[in-house]
């Protein structure tokens, strides 16, 4: 208990901090005290005025990071099945080479990106935000959903097999469920990658109805030109990381037990 | 499986290798489209040298020269001390912040792992640091080492930790190491989750320690998922470059990394020496990983863990 | 050789000859088909920081009721000004026409000018005359305008009027002489326990720049002659310099002010920790609070810069307006830059934002100036404003001296050595080819 207790203190710490921030007054900024004083809804005003359009950036969030967490699931699950189980020419060099991928700083190929997108059209699109999150997914992804579906012993899918299941249903119905922790995991940490992208929404986007919302955040600006928007970026940063944390809490009971259930049956 | 297992042996294969091949396809497809193909431009920029002015008309030039491997090789003289500089503070960074990380993401794992009640919000509580975009991470962080912030209002002294010196590669070190313990704490966690729990009651009843179980049952079956948490972390930290860049600032001896110079080169319109970096960078980062893989993780691509799994069995049994 | 390469040079602008377009090795994107002038009329994009005023917003709402086949959308950019110059720059390599107006700090001119991003402007068309003589000259490439002065900045005195009183001094000091003995007057009071004399931005980044600027020019230095060449290895600079670096070594300058860029400054010095400090005009609003937050409120005034043996010279601050040579629809664009460069929307900038105008008229209004008292200072300050260096690898050469200077402010050089190598590194940058 004291563990837990050290842990969510040290992790927790510096996040009360930033909500401490974000209800100060612009001008208490600089307080050090415990609590606000005077308490001020200030910063959330300036985040949520119509015209920072923040509202409809955490929605634009939400597209590009569900969407790119399902199709990263849906292909790295394929992928890490075939990775685990099959035996097939190259598997070496391809999980090498899939690994190989997240080496390169992003900051060197959003250039190259760009002009690519450009030539598509895709400029001030999803898909120019979901195809690069996915990419920068994926290796991780496969990675991690490999090394779970390995710890699965493969005798548990015979039986199976020899109950009646298709090699599919077999997979559905024993492996994957016996891997949730690996795949809600998995979900979170794509989630979280893709909710946070800043570099590529930056360069893909200029219309501010497509913008995400770490794109919206840095273009808060204080009441003049040198003022640090510190206030309404932390009280944003405390927005932000909400929806996350609330899916956390609603979706890994329901994914993790909903899994399991359907393996027991 | 037990159709493809049943067959001849060499048709065996050659099915699995074309559902291999299949299933492996759109992961390959994206990857080769938004990744492979802007790296390749990038290798090509970087045998190109920075355009000139033309001292008559004052404009710069229309192309870039061809100046084949120079932006390698001027790393090998005095103009290259900031590159071996960034190189270092990469791997001093990378290596102390991991290290850290493992052994409280650990922690964190076994701690949450034997949370009974609420399991679900201490995992949230955890995840926090780590969910909040490094951006306002990094902005939260300075102000708390700000001259006058609150590191020093706790600390004893005045520690100027933005100012150059080891002082500002402890502060990254521990911005970094809060935000990303909690990565590992989770890959680790969802580990020790999937090790049946009859595996550590059997090594209860034989009469083993807490300590031995945690070194000879729990870590040895956790390890897949640690090397890949650490191995991702090993190639997220050796690009390390928000934490620094916006804590401590840009050009700064003690804390520039490699991505922070690519960056800087790029943003200076020296595309070519930019991409030589990246270049380089990559390479290093890649020799790092395979004699990671090779040195620790082969059972994380290849067939071991074959007493995990006929401890497992077991299990299988049970559940059957 | 050189005539041979001007006129290639030349030939290559007029005629229009755009060369390996495609080939990858103009991935850095090269200088686009001159078509002639500013034509074409239709839709625009106007791509800036965002709106710190409020106002630009209802001004482009304005402009399109009264140009509907001429639309202007407003594009908002990150606050931090380095991401901004990534965004043009990105732009600039994909030849992107999405941006047609742009807005630029004053300290990029040079380099988009002499990379051919942005258009040359016709002169002839901007009210310059009512213009501040120094802003227009950082408007400028090599003689030629490239872009209409938005709103200018410049340093200023910052100092506490209730502490110079009470130690008997009446009139805020003019040379850093002046000012180190009004320090010893005003510290020895029991008043200004703890308090430190002087600070300014000398933390790692352009801030640095721009007062290393400021002390050199204001020893009757340069750091690049009007031909362009670099002249720091002079016993001006080496006065300046060492202006500072004394400053930190006497404990003049409290030693966290190594930390400071502009917020942890203002920060000090509403908190009443600081006499004197280097400061933009923003920080007249901000300590002129009186809801608690400022310990300074109606103790403080504005003066000139001092400087090494009379006033001193400040940095030129600012934005202008620029058309990027990629863009469609120029003349659209050029009369959309005329429009938000005008004397109107500057006084409105200044009443919402207090950007400071660089009309020479709006400085001189009397209803303005009782609104914003410290107006006649920063014109003042402005006039004897330079320009930071006027190179076209600025950000290498900003890099350069904040590196000598951070390195001669903290003891790791002397100054002597740490300007005779930033001599030799702006000599390389300056070199040309």
């Amino acid at each position: 208990m004291i563990g837990v207790t050290v842990v969510i203190v040290f992790c927790l710490a510096p996040f009360y901090w930033m909500v401490v921030s974000s209800f100060r007054r612009t001008s208490d900024i600089f307080d050090k005290s415990a609590l606000p004083s005077p308490w001020s809804l200030e910063n959330y005003t300036a985040v949520f005025d119509p015209d920072q359009g923040f509202l409809r950036s955490m929605a634009n969030s939400l597209v590009v990071a569900g969407t790119t967490t399902a199709l990263a699931l849906v292909i790295a699950t394929l992928t890490a099945y075939a990775m685990a189980r099959l035996d097939f020419p190259f598997k070496r060099l391809v999980l090498t080479g899939i690994i190989a991928t997240s080496m390169f700083p992003v900051v060197s190929i959003v250039v190259p990106l760009l002009k690519l997108f450009t030539d598509w059209d895709w400029i001030n699109t999803y898909q120019a935000m979901v195809a690069p999150s996915l990419s920068f997914a994926l290796p991780l992804a496969v990675w991690i959903l490999t090394a779970f579906f390995r710890q699965i012993p493969i005798e548990l899918e015979q039986a199976a097999m020899i109950d009646g299941c298709t090699q599919g249903q077999a997979f559905r119905r024993i492996v994957l469920p016996l891997a949730a922790p690996g795949v809600f995991t998995t979900a979170i940490i794509t989630f979280v990658a893709a909710w946070n992208e800043f570099l590529i929404a930056l360069s893909m986007t200029n219309d501010a109805a497509m913008q995400t919302a770490p794109v919206a955040i840095s273009k808060f600006t204080g009441a003049s030109q040198f003022e640090t928007p510190f206030g309404s970026q932390m009280a944003a940063g405390v927005l932000v990381t909400i929806p996350l944390v609330v899916l956390v809490v609603v979706f890994q009971r329901r994914i993790v037990d909903g899994l399991t259930a359907g393996a027991v049956k | 499986m037990t159709a493809v297992l049943s067959r001849p042996p060499s048709d065996r294969r050659a099915g699995s290798a074309r559902l291999g091949a299949l299933l492996v396809a759109p992961t390959v497809l994206v990857l080769a489209v938004v990744v492979a193909y802007p790296t390749v431009q990038a290798v090509w920029q970087s045998l190109y040298g920075a355009r000139g002015i033309d001292p008559e008309s004052g404009f710069v030039d229309d192309t870039e020269p061809f100046v084949g491997l120079d932006n390698y090789a001027v790393l090998f003289t005095s103009a290259g001390d900031r590159f071996w500089n960034a190189l270092a503070n990469t791997v001093f960074l990378t290596g102390t912040s991991v290290a850290l990380e493992i052994v409280l993401g650990v922690g964190m794992a076994l701690i949450m792992h034997q949370a009974l009640r609420g399991r679900g919000l201490v995992r949230a509580g955890i995840l926090i640091p780590w969910a909040i975009p490094t951006a306002i991470v990094a902005l939260l962080w300075r102000w708390i080492f700000n001259a006058d912030g609150l590191a020093n209002a706790i600390l004893p002294g005045q520690v100027l930790w933005t100012s150059e010196g080891l002082h500002a590669k402890l502060a990254v070190v521990f911005a970094d190491v809060w935000k990303t313990a909690p990565f590992v704490g989770l890959l680790v966690l969802a580990g020790l989750q999937v090790i049946p729990k009859e595996v550590d009651e059997a090594a209860r009843v034989d009469g083993a320690g807490s300590w031995r179980r945690l070194r000879s049952i729990t870590l040895p079956l956790v390890k897949p998922a640690l090397l890949v948490a650490v191995l991702f972390r090993v190639l997220d930290a050796l690009r390390m470059f928000d934490m620094p860049y916006v804590l401590i600032g840009a050009r700064k001896e003690s804390v520039e990394t490699l991505s922070m110079l690519a960056h800087d080169e790029a943003s200076n319109v020296r595309f070519g020496p930019g991409a030589a970096y990246a270049v380089i960078l990559f390479v290093f980062v890649f020799l790092v990983a395979f004699a990671f893989v090779k040195l620790l993780g082969a059972d994380v691509v290849g067939d071991a863990g074959k007493g995990v799994r006929s401890r497992k069995t077991r299990r299988a049994k049970v559940i059957a | 050789m050189h005539t041979t390469r001007a006129r290639i040079a030349a030939g290559a602008l007029t005629a229009a000859v755009v060369v390996g377009l495609t080939s990858c090795a103009s991935a850095g994107g090269g200088a686009p088909a001159r078509g002639g002038g500013f034509e074409g009329r239709g839709p625009i994009n106007y791509v800036a920081g965002k709106d710190v005023s409020g106002t630009f917003r209802g001004v482009v709402d304005q402009w399109n009721r009264e140009h509907p086949d001429e639309k202007v959308t407003f594009v908002e950019l990150p606050e931090q000004s380095d991401q901004q110059r990534q965004q043009h720059i990105q732009n600039a390599q994909t030849r992107s026409d999405a941006n047609a107006v742009i807005a630029l700090d004053v300290v990029w001119t040079a380099e988009f000018a002499a990379n051919r991003w942005i258009e040359p402007l016709p002169e002839e068309q901007f009210p310059l005359d009512q213009t501040l003589p120094p802003v227009v000259e950082g408007a400028k490439y090599r003689g030629v305008l490239y872009a209409a002065p938005a709103w200018a900045d410049g340093g200023l005195l910052f100092y506490r009027t209730d502490l110079l009183a009470e130690a008997g001094i009446d009139k805020p000091p003019t040379t850093w002489a002046r000012l180190r003995s009004q320090c010893g007057q005003v510290l020895a009071l029991p008043n200004a326990a703890g308090m430190s004399c002087y600070a300014g931005q000398f933390e790692k980044y352009e801030g640095l720049t721009v007062n290393f600027a400021e002390a050199v020019q204001s020893a009757g230095g340069a750091i690049v002659d009007e031909n362009g060449k670099p002249t720091v290895d002079t016993p001006q600079a080496k006065r300046g310099l060492d202006f500072l670096v004394d400053g930190f070594k006497s404990g003049l300058i409290p030693r966290p002010a190594i930390t400071f860029q502009e917020e942890q400054g203002r920060q000090a010095f509403q908190k009443g920790q600081l006499v004197f400090h280097r400061q933009w005009p923003y920080q007249h609003a901000l300590a002129s609070k009186t809801d608690g937050s400022s310990a300074v409120a109606g103790k403080f005034d504005v003066a000139p810069l001092p400087g090494a043996d009379g006033p001193g010279s400040s940095s030129l601050g600012g934005w202008n307006l620029a058309v990027s040579s990629f863009a469609k629809n120029k003349a659209t664009a050029l009369d959309f830059v005329k429009y938000m460069t005008s004397a109107q929307r500057q006084r409105q900038n200044l009443e919402a934002a207090s950007l400071a105008p660089t009309y020479t008229s709006l400085y001189d209004d009397p209803e303005l100036v009782r609104a914003f008292p410290y107006l006649p200072t920063l014109k003042a300050s402005i006039m004897t404003a330079q320009p930071r260096p006027r190179v076209v690898r600025y950000g290498d050469a900003a890099g350069a001296i904040q590196d000598e200077a951070y390195a001669a402010l903290t003891g790791v050089k002397s100054s002597e050595a740490a300007l005779a190598d930033l001599q030799g590194r702006l000599d390389k940058i300056t070199g040309g080819r």
